[in-house]
C-alpha cells in the first residue's frame, strides 16, 4: 500500500511538472509555427496598406522570373521527353499508344509540371531570398532601410511574396508548354506523329478545366517559398552561419509545404470534380 | 592634439544650451539581461558627446532606442523636444529626416550602386528633388568624404575605409542636425581610423551638427569628444571631458585610460 501511494505521488509530480518538461524540440516547433503565423498575418495587414512598393514589386517580379526562366524550361523539356520515352513501352504493350500524348499531358498539366517546377523555383528563388534578406539582416541593412523613413517589412517582404506568388503560375504555364513540346519530340523519336495530331489528342481529351487548379495551387505553392523565404532570412541570426541556415531553411521547409499543399488541393479538386 | 595634421578640437564649435536629445531614466532588457537600467543624459546643440562603455554594456542599444529601432521599456528619449516612444510610424519618419545614423557594419546596400545607395534616402523621405539636383547633392556628399569617383561603383569594390566614407557620405546626404555613430572606427586599421575620426569632427565643424558617438577606441574618442558618457551597468557612470575623466581616481574610469 504504501509503495502504491508512493507511485501515486509520483505521477502526480509527473503530472504537475508537465508543462515544464515540454521536450525543446516540440517548444520550438509551436513558438516557430506562432511566428511565421504572426508574420504572415503581418503581410496580409501591411500590405494592403498605403504606401505601396509597386516600382520594387514590378522589379523583384522581373528579378524572380528572369532568373528562372532558363533553368525551369530546360528541366521541363527535359521531364516532358523523358516521361514520353518511359511511357511509350508500356502503352504500346496493352495497344493504347494513341493515348500517349493525353497521358503525358494530363500528368505534366496536373501534377508533374506544377510541383516539378515549384520545387525548382524553391531550390532557386526560395533559398536566395533566404540569403539575400538574411545577409541584409546580419550587415544592418534593414534597419539602415527603416532609418531612410522604409518600411522593410513592405518594401522587402510584401513586394517579394507578392512577386513568387505572381510569378509562379505563369512559370508554370510556361513549363507545361515546353514540356509538352519535349513530349512531343519525344514521340517523334520512335514514332511518328504530326504537331497538329499531337496537340490535337491532347486538347480533345483534356478539359480546360484541368488547368484552372493547377494554376491555383500554384499560386499558393508560390507564396510559401516567397513567405517561408522572407521569414527565415528577415529572423536570421548568428551572422553569416545564420545566412546560410536560412537559405537551407527555405528548401527544406518549401519543399516539405508544396507536398502539403499539393496533398490539400488534390483533395479540394477531388471534391469539387476536377479530376475527372 | 599636437598632432598638426589633425583637425582641431581645441576650439570646437560652442554648444547652445538648447537640447537637442534628452534621455531620462530609460531602461531595456532582453529577457532577464538589464542592458539600460535608468539612463540619464543630454545632448545640446553643436555638441559631440562618446557614450564609452565596455563590449556588450548596451551602448549600441542606446542609440537604437534613440532613432526608435528599438523600444524601451520604460523611460522617455525626446528628440527636438518629441517623445520618439511615443511617435507614429510617419512622425517617426519626420524625426528621422533630421537625425543621421551611421551604422557599425557601414549597412550599405549591396544590390545598389554609390550613387543609388546615396539617393535612397532622399527617395524615401519624398524629398521633391530633380534628377539633376539629386546628382549635385550626391557628388557633394561624395566631396565631402573624398570619394567622388566612386559614383557608379558598387560597394563590394570598395576597401573597408572607403566604405565607412561612403557610409558617412548617405548619413549625410539630408543634412542632419544629429549625426549618430555606432562605432564608427571598430575594424580599421590605425590609420585609417584616425582619418574617419577628423572627417568627423571636420564635417561636424563644416555643417554644425551634433553627435552622439558609441565608441570604445580611445583614439578616436580623443579626437572627437566634447564631453564622454561612461555607460556602466546600465547607468551614466560619469559625464565629463576627455582631460577631467583620465585625470579621474575612480577605477573603474582609469580601466578605459589605462
Amino acid at each position: 500500500m504504501m509503495a502504491f501511494s508512493a507511485g501515486t505521488a509520483y505521477k502526480a509530480d509527473i503530472y504537475r511538472n508537465m508543462p515544464l518538461t515540454i521536450p525543446p524540440k516540440m517548444k520550438f516547433f509551436f513558438e516557430e509555427t506562432g511566428h511565421i503565423a504572426r508574420f504572415t498575418g503581418k503581410f496580409f495587414t501591411e500590405g494592403f496598406k498605403p504606401r505601396y512598393e509597386f516600382q520594387e514589386f514590378l522589379r523583384q517580379c522581373f528579378l524572380i522570373g528572369n532568373k528562372s526562366l532558363s533553368l525551369v524550361g530546360l528541366t521541363a523539356f527535359i521531364l516532358g521527353l523523358v516521361l514520353t520515352i518511359q511511357l511509350r513501352p508500356p502503352l504500346l504493350r496493352y495497344g493504347v499508344e494513341f493515348e500517349l500524348p493525353y497521358i503525358v499531358a494530363d500528368s505534366v498539366i496536373r501534377e508533374i509540371g506544377p510541383v516539378i517546377t515549384a520545387l525548382i523555383f524553391a531550390g532557386k528563388i526560395g533559398s536566395g531570398i533566404g540569403a539575400e534578406l538574411g545577409s541584409m539582416k546580419v550587415t544592418e541593412q534593414i534597419d539602415a532601410m527603416e532609418v531612410s523613413g522604409t518600411n522593410p517589412f513592405k518594401y522587402l517582404v510584401v513586394t517579394r511574396v507578392l512577386a513568387t506568388s505572381l510569378m509562379l503560375p505563369l512559370l508554370v504555364i510556361m513549363s507545361c508548354s515546353i514540356s509538352l513540346l519535349g513530349a512531343y519530340i519525344g514521340y517523334n523519336i520512335k514514332g511518328q506523329i504530326s504537331f497538329e495530331l499531337f496537340f490535337g489528342q491532347i486538347f480533345q481529351w483534356l478539359p480546360f478545366s484541368a488547368i484552372i487548379p493547377s494554376l491555383i495551387k500554384t499560386l499558393f505553392f508560390g507564396f510559401a517559398v516567397g513567405m517561408v523565404g522572407c521569414y527565415r532570412g528577415y529572423h536570421s541570426t548568428k551572422g553569416t552561419e545564420g545566412v546560410g541556415r536560412a537559405a537551407n531553411a527555405t528548401v527544406v521547409i518549401s519543399s516539405f509545404l508544396i507536398f502539403l499543399i499539393d496533398l490539400v488541393a488534390v483533395q479540394i479538386t477531388d471534391l469539387l470534380g476536377f479530376t475527372s | 592634439m599636437t598632432d598638426t595634421t589633425t583637425i582641431s578640437r581645441e576650439s570646437p564649435p560652442v554648444a547652445s544650451q538648447e537640447t537637442v536629445i534628452r534621455i531620462s531614466g530609460v531602461k531595456k532588457s532582453f529577457g532577464h539581461n538589464v542592458v539600460l537600467d535608468g539612463f540619464n543624459l543630454d545632448l545640446h546643440k553643436g555638441e559631440n558627446i562618446v557614450v564609452l562603455g565596455k563590449s556588450g554594456s548596451g551602448k549600441s542599444v542606446l542609440i537604437k532606442c534613440i532613432i526608435g529601432l528599438l523600444r524601451p521599456d520604460d523611460g522617455e528619449i525626446q528628440v527636438f523636444g518629441q517623445n520618439v516612444t511615443e511617435l507614429n510610424h510617419d512622425e517617426l519618419d519626420q524625426v528621422r529626416a533630421r537625425v543621421g545614423f551611421l551604422f557599425q557594419s557601414n549597412a550599405l546596400y549591396d544590390s545598389m550602386t554609390v550613387r543609388e545607395n546615396l539617393e535612397f534616402p532622399m527617395r524615401r523621405h519624398w524629398i521633391k528633388l530633380s534628377q539633376q539636383e539629386a546628382n549635385e547633392m550626391v557628388m557633394e556628399a561624395l566631396d565631402n568624404v573624398g570619394l567622388a569617383h566612386t559614383v557608379d561603383m558598387m560597394p563590394i569594390e570598395l576597401s573597408g575605409g572607403m566604405r565607412k566614407r561612403i557610409a558617412l557620405a548617405r548619413t549625410l546626404i539630408l543634412k542632419p542636425e544629429i549625426i549618430l555613430y555606432d562605432e564608427p572606427t571598430t575594424g580599421l586599421d590605425p590609420i585609417t581610423g584616425k582619418e574617419i575620426s577628423d572627417l568627423m569632427v571636420e564635417l561636424q565643424a563644416k555643417y554644425q551638427t551634433s553627435s552622439l558617438i558609441i565608441s570604445h577606441d580611445m583614439k578616436c574618442v580623443e579626437r572627437t569628444a566634447d564631453k564622454i558618457a561612461v555607460l556602466i551597468e546600465g547607468k551614466c557612470h560619469a559625464l565629463d571631458s576627455f582631460d577631467g575623466l583620465k585625470a579621474s581616481a575612480d577605477p573603474v574610469i582609469k580601466q578605459f585610460f589605462e
